[in-house]
């Protein structure tokens, strides 16, 4: 790769961040069309120009799959977008995805040196570029691989599994990603709508693991169709990797919760976006239409659900949430996509009950007001009800995107061992009390994002090739290794016989 | 290699109808038939643009490696099902075995009770407490005579058979809530009663045993999606507590179920279910195909309860 003429300062990049092409509120309000349009050639190559390409870049440690963003972006400034594609896919399968959903203010641009001056270099949307080109180009790096002969099982196709399907099937291993539902990608089909993440890329992005020779099995529900326990005993698999998400969602726990007209973010999102609800009725499954919605929470799966809703053809959309703007979750471009479309946020408001229209359906939400106190457990401040302050609204749908709880499906039918709040027990390497059986994403963390699943999938594969003695020559795993002996790496398994040769 | 999700779907085997809204599938998918316990459930989508749909397990058998589902023709699936599930066909999506297994042991006498499409998945169970040594009472109830199915294989596994029929032209004249109470009268040592049927039934089962103490165990089959415990439409209310019924039922106490909070629930989609149906109706008249229309006034059409058959039964 052709070295930068000359070093670049902060003075001579290109000051603006460069702005991406969106369909105007107005007109993406009616339909699921993808709001971000992404960058064009130009635009990338003139947004790559303003990396600095640190000696010591914090974006590759800011990344929880350490993609060598640099050397990425370097490589789109000189044009070369296969060279691009190669550096991004080495850490990471999912370009497509992950510059589309990772909470990247956060991560990588959160400590971009450029972002100290002025704005961060906007790496999602490099990522972003980087991998529908390669979708456009029908490229896929599909490695020289030697089978080791060993049988991998992976439990949810979601995130977390996909990232340690491919890794196990780029050291050799047979795998078999099992999904409960009929159509694989978990949450990336089921939960984040078109509009921020079409279909169609999810689709691209499993494709690309079935050339790697991963195979995909719908309709089965591990845990009840076989277990954990039989994958390893009967069925032959020597390793098996959970990756099952946090399911079960929190209940508001408030009087009238049960009304019609009240469900969570995730039947919501569920019906509309893997079971095509929107398109009812060309597809079967209907969905509970509101002319006024409330959501409850702010999160990013809550801003989903606004953002739905306002698609639906809600006549309003509010969204409630019991902190104040500073602590809301969500990523800031879709609190901001979502107010561009109409959202009306209400800050430090908590619902109290839901009120019946004595039919059983939902009339309105009574509320209260609250006060930030004291930091909580989270650090953030504690929001406390002010007194007095409770207030009803007119509302016909309430929908709820307060959190999850662990889903108690494995638990119920393994004998793995389990933490105080349900989720799956590991150790440090994502190993779980099974021999041979490690878990990841949120179904060992609780909610979290979309990266931190696929880090955490990544991460169990690295230990399960330890597990299986599988030698380890993956980019990361080499550049992460403890130290080297005269270049070679300590990790190695067969180290002790190159150095006596 | 295990291969749990057939290219070409799942294969239906068999097929029979026992009356013109009640029929029955064999599926072939040997896994299933291995896992599966009285009580559990599967999802079915008939093809790719469907619904997903719950329906309980009515029978299993691990050596032909097939499982049965019985349909009731309701709504716009089911009744398409009833057009297009034939022998041969297969059905796009099928997962389970789906909730927790009914515990079948460390019972000496029990009561089986099964109202109208309930009688099918009662069935299996029955035969899991005789095959655990109880004595088992059966007590199914049906409309009338020509509804009747599956009592001589309820014969088998029965030490006693109460059929009711609401005109009383098969078996006694009653409600299964009548059978019970025969039941009851005639022994006074019933450890537990398991009802399955439509959300009033086993309301009325379980407010007839509530004085004798009774357990009495309910299956209930709330609107669902994914049937793995994640959209929480199917949550129900038992006791103090929010259920859901795909994980952590769908067998609950009957005398703790709130059935009023469940019968609205089952009514969320009706107006979008009536559209659909009329819909189809529509096309299929257009297409000079013969649907299953509703007669006039019924009830049942715009009602997504799988077990209307037995209002009250």
């Amino acid at each position: 790769m052709a070295k930068a003429a000359k070093k670049k300062t902060i003075r001579s990049i290109p000051q603006q961040r460069t702005p991406v092409k969106e369909l105007e509120p107005k007109v993406r309000v009616k339909n699921f069309e993808e709001v971000n349009c992404g960058y064009s050639l130009s635009e990338a190559m003139n947004e790559a120009e303003r990396c600095l390409l640190c000696p010591e870049p914090g974006c590759i440690a800011g990344c929880p799959v350490n993609i060598n963003i640099p050397k990425f972006i370097e490589a789109i400034a000189a044009k070369d977008l296969r060279g691009a594609y190669d550096v991004i896919t080495a850490s990471n399968l999912l370009a497509s995805v992950c510059g589309r959903v990772c909470p990247q203010e956060t991560q990588c641009e959160g400590v971009c040196v450029v972002g100290e001056t002025l704005e961060p270099v906007a790496i999602g949307r490099l990522e972003r570029f980087v991998g529908d080109n390669a979708i456009r180009e029908k490229w896929s790096n599909i490695p020289y691989i030697e089978s080791t002969g060993f049988k991998i099982g992976i439990v949810g196709s979601g995130p977390a599994g996909m990232a340690c399907a491919a890794d196990m099937a780029k050291a050799g291993c047979e795998v078999t990603v099992f999904e409960a539902f009929h159509q694989a990608g978990g949450v990336l089909k089921y939960g984040i709508p078109d509009f921020r993440l079409p279909n169609s890329v999810v689709d691209a992005e499993i494709e690309n693991l079935r050339k790697l020779g991963v195979k995909f099995e719908c309709n089965t529900l591990v845990g009840r169709l076989f277990t954990i326990e039989q994958m390893r005993n009967e069925l032959g698999f020597d390793a098996v990797f959970i990756g099952t998400g946090a399911g079960y969602p929190s209940m508001l726990g408030i009087p009238g919760d049960s009304l019609n007209g009240v469900l969570s973010a995730n039947e919501l999102l569920t019906r509309c976006n893997l079971m095509r609800a929107k398109e009812f009725p060309n597809y079967d499954t209907p969905i509970p239409l509101g002319k006024r919605v409330a959501v409850i929470g702010a999160g990013n799966t809550a801003m989903d659900a606004t953002r739905v809703s306002v698609r639906l053809g809600a006549e309003k959309v509010y969204c409630t949430y019991r902190r104040s703007r500073a602590e809301c979750p969500a990523r800031v471009e879709e609190v901001h996509h979502a107010e561009q479309e109409g959202v009306e946020f209400h800050w430090l408001t908590a619902p109290v009950e839901v009120l019946d229209d004595g039919k059983g359906n939902v009339r309105a939400m009574r509320c209260i007001r609250m006060e930030l106190g004291e930091p909580d457990d989270s650090g953030r401040r504690r929001p406390v009800p002010v007194k007095g302050s409770e207030f009803e609204f007119e509302c016909d749908q309430i929908v709820f995107a307060i959190g999850t709880n662990a889903n108690p499906i494995i638990g119920q039918t393994s004998h793995l061992k389990l933490n105080k709040r349900g989720y799956i027990a590991t150790d440090d390497n994502l190993a779980t009390s099974m021999a041979g059986v490690y878990a990841g994403g949120d179904i060992v963390t609780g909610a979290a994002t979309v990266i931190e699943a696929m880090g955490a999938g990544r991460k169990a594969a690295r230990n399960m090739k330890a597990y299986l003695k599988i030698r380890d020559s993956s980019d990361d795993a080499v550049g992460k290794s403890a130290g080297t002996f005269f270049g070679i790496d300590l990790r190695e398994q067969n180290f002790a016989r190159i150095r006596a040769a | 290699m295990i291969e749990t999700s057939p290219a070409g779907g799942f294969k239906i085997l068999a097929r029979e109808d026992f009356s013109d809204v009640t029929y029955s599938l064999v599926v072939h998918h040997p896994l299933m038939a291995r896992a599966a316990q009285p009580g559990q459930f599967v999802i079915v989508m008939s093809h790719e643009t469907g619904e997903r749909i719950p329906l309980t397990i009515a029978d299993f058998n691990r050596k032909k490696g097939t499982v049965t589902l019985v349909v009731q023709a309701v709504g716009k699936s089911t009744k398409e099902m009833q057009q297009t599930c034939k022998p041969g066909t297969s059905l796009y999506g099928l997962v389970g075995p789906m909730g927790v297994p009914s515990p079948l042991t460390g019972k000496k006498k029990v009561v089986c009770v099964g109202g109208g499409l309930g009688v099918a998945p009662i069935y299996p169970q029955a035969r899991g407490f005789k095959e655990n040594g109880a004595y088992v009472i059966g007590v199914l109830g049906f409309r009338n005579k020509n509804l009747v199915f599956w009592a001589e294989k309820f014969r088998e596994v029965c030490d006693e058979l109460i059929l009711c029929t609401d005109d009383g032209s098969a078996g006694m004249k009653g409600f299964v809530s009548d059978g019970i109470k025969v039941a009851i009268q005639g022994h006074k040592d019933i450890d537990e009663v398991v009802a399955i049927g439509p959300p009033i039934m086993m309301k009325a089962c379980a407010e007839t045993t509530r004085p004798f103490g009774i357990k009495t165990i309910v299956s209930l089959n709330p609107i669902m999606v994914d049937g793995t415990g994640m959209c929480g439409g199917c949550r129900v209310k038992i006791g103090n507590e929010v259920k859901f019924a795909c994980v952590d039922g769908p067998d609950f106490d009957g005398h703790k179920v709130d059935f009023a909070d469940l019968m609205t629930r089952l009514k969320r989609y009706a107006e979008e279910e009536k559209a659909a149906l009329d819909r189809w109706s529509d096309n299929c008249r257009m297409m000079m195909q013969a649907p299953v229309l509703p007669k006039d006034g019924e009830e049942a059409v715009a009602m997504p309860d799988p077990f209307e058959e037995t209002l009250g039964g």
